[in-house]
């Protein structure tokens, strides 16, 4: 019953939080819009997000957002130093294939987005099977070690939480 | 803005913090200007700037905290916003370039009996009752 009044618990709290940060004021009106969002909202868009993903290991989600900020800041400083000091034709651009090992849609979304975010990469294409994604490198001289780090830093953590 | 040391100190860190931001978004859209490729320049809008924007929000923040001492969670939804669409916007644009630029032969193999999704697009829903899961499951 509650399972199915609230198909995505942790996305109803989000929306409400987010509902709230909205409104920049806690108050009793706007934590209960925001409930109420929480609660329609997952209901309307269920059909597109059938199944509940598992987060085996929250601890581990922490972790992986402080690392994906931390890149980020890394790779802005290493982008911006490619654009600034390389010339564009000595730039080793290249299209990477990485292969996956998780199988769960949500893990594979994170870590299309975390690659789109960070190091001098943009993840463009997925093969057609959700098991591998295509990638595009604004400087990698060693495609086969970008690959590696990819799946050491981020999809690893990724299958520790999803599975 | 109060006056005195720490006034003073707070000022500096919005003003450092603005002209860090300013600098990285005026580096992506340099980028934008100078590299060749369209690939190329899709790198310099998804993360040069994330950083720019990251940082005139924590130079807003602060500056709200120092006048009028509340904290704006503004920002941090700003931020929130910025990380779900821009490797979305990323995607779409990289794969309305892989069909205009006509790419599919120069993309690598996927290592896998199928295509990528963008030109493969029978394969990727085998089964249309299976919702959005691709082949075979966990």
């Amino acid at each position: 019953m509650l399972a199915r009044l609230l198909p995505h618990p942790l996305l109803t709290l989000l929306l409400t939080v987010v509902w709230v940060l909205l409104a920049n004021e806690p108050s009793a009106g706007s934590v209960l819009f925001g409930l109420f969002l929480g609660v329609v909202l997952p209901l309307l868009t269920r059909p597109f997000w059938p199944e509940r993903p598992v987060i085996r290991a929250p601890a581990t989600v922490i972790e992986y957002g402080l690392l994906v900020l931390w890149d980020i800041c890394v790779a802005n400083v290493q982008v911006a130093y490619l654009i600034l000091f390389k010339k564009p034709e000595e730039l080793h651009s290249r299209f990477l294939v990485v292969p996956l090992d998780t199988r769960v849609p949500e893990a594979i979304v994170t870590l299309a987005g975390t690659i789109t975010m960070t190091p001098g990469t943009v993840s463009c294409d997925v093969s057609a099977d959700g098991r591998a994604l295509l990638v595009h490198a604004l400087d990698a001289p060693d495609p086969e070690a970008a690959v590696a780090t990819i799946k050491r830093r981020y999809e690893r953590r990724l299958l520790e939480i999803f599975g | 803005m109060s006056g005195g040391l720490l006034g003073f100190l707070g000022e500096a860190a919005v003003a450092l913090l603005l002209i860090a931001g300013s600098f990285f978004m005026i580096v992506g859209s340099f980028g934008l200007l100078r590299l060749p490729s369209l690939m190329q320049r899709l790198h310099a809008p998804t993360k040069a700037t994330t950083l720019g924007v990251g940082g005139i929000l924590i130079a807003s923040m602060l500056f709200f905290l120092f006048t009028t001492g509340r904290v704006s969670v503004h920002e941090l939804l700003i931020t929130l916003f910025l990380f779900l669409t821009a490797p979305v916007t990323a995607y779409m644009l990289a794969k309305a370039h892989l069909h205009r630029a006509r790419l599919q032969k120069e993309l690598p193999p996927t290592g896998r009996p199928v295509g990528w999704a963008t030109f493969d697009p029978a394969a990727s829903d085998p089964d249309p009752d299976s919702g959005l899961r691709p082949t075979d499951g966990r």
